[in-house]
């Protein structure tokens, strides 16, 4: 086994919207141990192709391999189940379960006890104890017993990022994972996708608008720009590179590693 | 102890606690305080409803999934020991063997519609069981040689089962709650009277030991449906009920929990069927299959409180005993309006189905979240007060 075999592929990917091309033959590699910064601006289509990796949507022609196996035809849970985690750009929880509950259902699907009926969930203190402890990673212990939908939205966002954690997964899809949270939240997150980057031999992907935190977490930056593949390579090579201040600034003077690079937040 | 049984799922609420005990004490002693023919067979419905709208309760209330089909699997269980019977004799062999083809067709059959969810949604869901369960009576009914058409079958049991099987040498003693009521209401003065009127003697036969039977069986039933939705597999289900979307993305193959209550709600209903036609001893499309009969479990369902298990039990004790007694006081309160015009029709005991309307669509008005949800927001709301 080499070290540099790919974890995640997407060869060709492509979809359509009735004729809008939102993925346009994108090809991409990740191995271990790499964390991959994906840019681009609003509607480059980096959401699309996230659900294309991770099953929510279904590619209309290409293909997405984990560890060499083609998944292009496994549906969301299946693509989980083989370790591809994903926390949503748009926070996508369970509103009226306790923050607890919420992690405690994707500990027990990591722990394939679903199907479990004669045991109660109340006994199973191994399970609670280890979502609590996740809860705790990303600084919400002390919200355990909240209901989702009381959470404010820096909170909802961290729990989001909770539920992957709690899947430990092979592959790590962060989408814009500190967007709108408040300045000094956004460190605990960051410096948690760090940890993991530094701990576990995994993959990470992560969609992200501010420079500064891209340049400094990641190991390579690929750009989409209109459904296509437009750069890839070395933080500061591709972040020079002409295609990207042009995709970025247009017509403006301002260099891109100045501050944010899109009009966000 | 008690946690254990219940799965840590207590009433929460003192009136809800009340309330099941005291329906839990009439069903165990039920034939020790309640005479006649007519509350037997009220105790006996009761026990097997139970079986039957917490069973569809899994369904509806903890999955969300709209099935009219229920009472077609009801129909399967009572049809399979009913012509098994028929064709093999009253032998255990044969209620063993209807029980047995029932629930194998039941389990094709609520395959198949699990699936089948798994393609469409929701009310198409519900369409297809509507059209499916109306196909299954019109066979039923047209299959006269096998199920006997409209006239339906007489179920023969076992020996043991009837009522020439006498376990007991001696008669049993019984206090009769009725009689004591009666007395007590008519002549106020006389306590001790009353009492000693009430009790009285009754054979213990096999028609009592099947009640007993099907007495356990939904009590253990209710139970295991107890422990079902607290276990991690019932958080799933509440998971699929609150973001299935987010459920998939985390692992969980919904369609496979999906498919997995369908089925499951299905046997038990078929279980429930042959119980029925155990206790009931007479099978006919119009006490198993009929349309009615979907609209009265759905009833029970959503005036208990869906959703909570225990609504199932309130719903069906509350709907049975309405069926069963809303028509005496209606005849009662009929001696009375005799001769005045619009009120003699409207009190007529075969109106019994309209004053349960108006019952119905009240206590919906009123308690959105049936019986037991709303136990459980006064007690929620006493313990809490703001
Ligand atoms: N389900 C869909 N149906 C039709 N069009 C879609 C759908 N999903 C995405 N699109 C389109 O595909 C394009 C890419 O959208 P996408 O959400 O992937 O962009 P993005 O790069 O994630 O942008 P942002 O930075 O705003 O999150 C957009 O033009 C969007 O309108
Ligand atoms: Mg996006």
């Amino acid at each position: 086994m080499s070290f540099d075999q790919a974890v995640l592929e997407t060869c060709d990917l492509t979809i359509s919207f009735g004729g809008h091309i939102a993925v346009n033959n994108v090809s991409c590699e990740f191995s271990r141990g790499s964390l991959t910064s994906i840019v681009g601006p609003n509607g480059a289509g980096k959401t699309t192709w996230f659900n294309l990796i991770s099953g929510q949507l279904k590619a209309t022609s290409g293909q997405v391999r984990l560890f060499g196996e083609d998944i292009t035809g496994l549906g969301p849970a299946r693509r989980s189940d083989k370790g591809l985690g994903r926390a949503f750009q748009l926070t996508n929880l369970f509103p009226n379960l306790t923050a607890l509950e919420n992690v405690r259902l994707a500990v027990a699907s990591r722990h394939r006890i679903g199907h479990v009926f004669w045991q109660m969930a109340s006994q199973r203190r191994d399970i609670a104890d280890r979502a609590l402890s996740y809860l705790e990673q990303v600084n919400l212990a002390r919200r355990a017993d909240t209901l989702v939908a009381a959470l404010p939205h820096g909170d909802q966002r961290k729990l989001e990022v909770a539920l992957m954690l709690a899947l430990e997964p092979e592959v790590f899809m962060f989408d814009e994972p500190t967007a709108g949270m408040s300045v000094d939240e956004v460190p605990v997150i960051l410096d948690l996708i760090a940890d993991i980057k530094r701990r576990q031999n995994k993959v990470i992907l992560l969609v992200e608008h501010k420079m500064d935190v891209v340049k400094s977490l990641s190991d390579r930056i690929v750009v989409l720009h209109n459904g296509e593949l437009v750069a890839d390579g070395e933080p500061s090579e591709v972040i020079a590179s002409p295609i990207v201040q042009q995709v970025y600034l247009g017509a403006s003077e301002q260099r891109v590693d100045d501050g944010e690079v899109a009009s966000h937040d | 102890m008690m946690n254990q049984l219940l799965s840590g799922d207590a009433p929460r609420s003192g009136i809800l606690t009340a309330v099941l005990l005291l329906i839990v004490i009439s069903l165990a002693f039920g034939p020790f305080l309640f005479p006649g023919t007519r509350a037997f067979s009220t105790l006996g419905t009761i026990c097997v409803f139970i079986i039957v709208v917490s069973a569809y309760d899994l369904m509806l209330g903890y999955t969300h999934i709209v099935s009219f089909a229920h009472t077609m699997f009801f129909g399967i269980g009572a049809y399979g020991i009913a012509m098994a019977t028929d064709g093999m004799g009253n032998s255990f062999g044969a209620i063993a063997s209807g029980l047995a083809g029932a629930l194998i067709l039941s389990l094709v059959l609520s395959l198949l519609l699990g699936l089948l969810s798994l393609r469409v949604r929701a009310i198409f869901f519900a369409l297809v069981t509507l059209a499916v369960a109306f196909a299954f009576l019109s066979v039923v009914t047209q299959l006269y040689n096998l199920t006997g058409g409209e006239d339906g079958l007489r179920v023969r049991v076992p020996r043991e089962l009837g009522p020439a099987f006498r376990p007991f040498d001696q008669p049993l003693p019984g206090f009769s709650v009725t009689r004591l009521i009666t007395a007590l209401v008519s002549d106020p003065g006389n306590p001790l009277q009353a009492f000693k009127g009430a009790i009285y003697e009754f054979r213990f036969t096999g028609r009592e030991l099947m009640y007993y039977v099907v007495f356990f069986l939904s009590a253990g039933i209710f139970l295991f449906l107890l422990r079902l939705v607290n276990s991690p597999f019932g958080r799933v289900l509440q998971a699929i009920r609150e973001n299935e979307f987010r459920a998939e993305a985390l692992g969980y193959r919904t369609v496979y929990y999906r498919t997995a209550v369908v089925i499951l709600s299905a046997l038990l209903a078929t279980v429930a069927g042959a119980t029925f036609a155990l206790i009931n001893r007479y099978v006919n499309p119009e006490n198993t299959l009929n349309f009615e009969l979907m609209v009265f479990i759905l009833l029970m369902s959503v005036i208990g409180g869906m959703g909570t298990l225990y609504g199932a039990v309130v719903g069906v004790a509350l709907f049975t005993l309405a069926q069963n007694y809303l028509q005496d006081l209606l005849r009662w309160v009929g001696g009375y309006t005799e001769g005045i015009p619009l009120l003699a029709q409207l009190t007529g005991p075969d109106r019994w189905l309209l004053w349960f309307g108006l019952l119905f669509v009240l206590s919906v008005y009123f308690f959105p979240t049936g019986i037991v949800g709303q136990f459980r927001l006064w007690a929620g709301r006493r313990r809490r007060p703001t």
